[in-house]
């Protein structure tokens, strides 16, 4: 169940089109994630596959089954919002019932499922509550709830995640991984987060101005980004792009090194450059690096025991299996 | 201390202005009272001394009391239903996007802005009256008899015309309050499958609740001392007289102070009775 089909979709808001066509195939109980910039069309195409807006051409197959024009209520898809959406004059019980309640479900099996969720999400002791009673992680579980009483094809997820604290959205994503791993259920993950598209997904799609620039699953993307866009998008912090004379003797047009694939040395290497500012986060350093007639900044990461200060002349090296070449269109060659 | 001072500084400075207030409301609300316990008939001998609950005795077991009293509470709950129903129907109407918006949304709240004699003497004249009113008309062209609404009808054209007045202010309290329902919360009810009916009872209704209390409260207390629409109307005739225009009867019409101030406190009892009803389910919804 939740194989998500779809072809030669568009959507155009008055005169805007803000998806051209696009096909798209999610598997089968695959987590699926839309990464891509602000505004690129991510939540669109999220609403369009969930039926609140419709495709202005194109078509939807869920499971097999025509769903373009279907509302969304018989499309059996479930949707966790940003803003949680949780209705605020019911308790947690009803809030999570309601779905079953106007599927007109018996009341025993409603109580059943009810308590199930609850029990998975630990919300059995918040039940009686309303949504303003509780915190925010609560509500997202709430949310969550909601949507796995349906038993749904497939969850559609809408940066669920942004309005908590950051450690809580650690604890969270961990959460919904597990879910997704007891579930077996497709998902369908929004985000603009590019650690939790990393760090959760099977599959991730990366979008720009509503063009898929790469589908793949987070390792192929870091290893073998098919463009520049998507190189630069994907890995924190992010990869350094040199062109000119030095791209030049790779025969590319444009080369990629993320920063981590970059040796300092005091004493010798490639490329020389003075270090402007250093960040220490603990495990890890990174020092941003002037003057190298590269590239405006190059970003290296080191270990965190490596200490070099402001002012300091370093030398860098590129690890030669690591460079990514790109040509004049930003493709990868 | 600095605070302390400030304070005290701040009450002396705002007790002129305490003081006149309630000498405004103390000196009437006194008066009535004491003219309450007096035979007072300003023509036929002015103040003929203290009678003790003379006054209110006679004011209830008058024949036109408890009829004066139920005309009220009808005219009230019939103007309280009509313009949180239709004020619902209408803000859910405004709510969507359609052309020339901003023009209907001024249309809607212009009855709010005429004076109650005038819009009260337009709808008489213009609409109700037997011969020449747009009703008249209307009811020929199908082939029905006019209808003599002053006479026939009173109590009804009175809700007509007042709700006509109170519509606006239901509509637009209630429109503000459907466009600050979080958009998410529809969407998700769509999701979980609600029709748009389930959708206005389960998730639309409960969120107007609170709005809802406030039109009835405010509506409610400017409700029970309507004067003007009746006075300009069917003038208390073919029972339409309420409390107040009782009151006013008494008072003026027959000359009797004492009477009428008797009338004027049971109208204040009422008047809290009502609110305190009210108060109850307001602040059992403002809880939540
Ligand atoms: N109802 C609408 N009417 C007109 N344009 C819209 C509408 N909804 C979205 N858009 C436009 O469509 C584009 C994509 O919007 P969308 O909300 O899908 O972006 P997004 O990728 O989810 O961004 P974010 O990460 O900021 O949420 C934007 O340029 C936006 O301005
Ligand atoms: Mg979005």
């Amino acid at each position: 169940m939740g194989r998500i089909v779809l072809e030669k979709v568009t959507k155009k808001f008055e005169h805007v089109e803000v998806i051209p066509p696009l096909d798209l195939t999610i598997e089968e109980g695959e987590f699926t994630v839309f990464v891509g910039p602000s505004g690129c069309g991510k939540s669109t195409l999220l609403r369009l596959i969930a039926g609140l807006e419709d495709v202005t051409s194109g078509s939807i197959c869920i499971d097999g089954r025509e769903t373009t024009s279907l509302p969304p209520a018989q499309r059996g898809l479930a949707m966790v919002f940003q803003s949680y959406a949780l209705y605020p004059h019911m308790t947690v019980r009803k809030n999570i019932a309601f779905p079953l309640k106007m599927a007109k479900m018996d009341q025993a099996e409603i109580d059943r499922r009810v308590t199930t969720a609850a029990d998975v999400l630990n919300l059995t002791d918040y039940l009686d509550r309303r949504p303003g009673q509780l915190s925010g992680g609560q509500r997202q579980r709430v949310a969550i709830g909601r949507a796995i009483v349906r038993e749904p094809s497939a969850f559609l997820f809408d940066e669920p995640l942004s309005n908590l604290d950051a450690a809580l959205r650690v604890g969270m994503r961990l959460e919904i991984s597990e879910l997704h791993k007891r579930l077996k259920t497709t998902m369908i993950y929004v985000t603009h987060d590019q650690v939790e598209a990393m760090t959760m997904a099977d599959k991730i799609v990366v979008l720009q101005a509503g063009f898929i620039e790469q589908v793949g699953s987070p390792l192929e993307l870091y290893r073998a980004p098919c463009n520049r866009f998507v190189a630069g998008f994907i890995g924190s912090p992010k990869m350094n792009f040199i062109e000119g004379d030095e791209a030049a003797k790779q025969g590319a047009h444009a080369i990629g090194v993320r920063p981590e694939h970059i040796k300092v040395s005091a004493t010798e290497g490639a490329w020389k450059g003075v270090i402007s500012v250093s960040e220490h986060l603990g495990s890890d350093t990174f020092f941003h690096v002037h003057d190298t007639g590269l590239a405006e900044t190059i970003t290296v990461r080191v270990d965190g025991e490596v200490s070099f200060d402001h002012g300091d002349t370093v030398y860098l090296t590129p690890r030669d299996d690591m460079i990514h070449r790109f040509d004049a269109n930003g493709l990868r060659i | 201390m600095a605070t302390q001072h400030s304070r005290s500084a701040a009450r002396l400075m705002m007790a002129p202005a305490v003081m006149l207030l309630l000498g405004w409301m103390l000196v009437p609300l006194i008066m009535t009272l004491m003219f309450s316990f007096k035979k007072y008939l300003p023509l036929r001998g002015g103040d003929l001394g203290w009678v003790g609950f003379d006054n209110y005795i006679r004011f209830v077991s008058s024949s036109s009391f408890w009829p004066s009293v139920m005309t009220t509470l009808i005219i009230v709950g019939g103007v309280l239903l009509i313009t949180l129903v239709l004020g619902t129907l209408l803000a859910l109407l405004l709510d969507q996007p359609m052309w020339g918006q901003g023009v209907v949304r001024i249309l809607v709240i212009a009855p709010f802005f005429v004076m109650p004699t005038v819009s009260a003497l337009v709808w008489k004249n213009m609409f109700m009256d037997a011969n020449y009113g747009l009703l008249s008309y209307l009811w020929e062209f199908f082939g029905a008899e006019p209808i003599q609404w002053m006479s026939q009808a009173s109590l009804t054209s009175i809700i007509t015309i007042v709700s006509w007045q109170w519509l606006p202010f239901a509509t637009l309290i209630l429109l503000t309050a459907i466009q600050s329902l979080d958009h998410e919360q529809l969407e998700a009810s769509e999701m979980d499958g609600a029709t748009t009916l389930k959708r206005f009872w389960h998730i639309v209704l409960p969120h107007l609740s609170r709005a809802i209390t406030v039109v009835l409260l405010i509506q409610t207390i400017f409700l029970l001392s309507i004067f003007a629409e009746i006075f300009v109307t069917t003038a208390g005739a073919f029972g339409s007289k309420t409390l107040t225009y009782l009151i006013f009867q008494r008072v003026l019409e027959s000359q009797n102070v004492g009477l009428g101030s008797a009338g004027g406190v049971y109208a204040i009892i009422l008047a809290n009775i009502v609110a305190i009803f009210l108060m109850r389910i307001v602040g059992q919804n403002l809880d939540k």
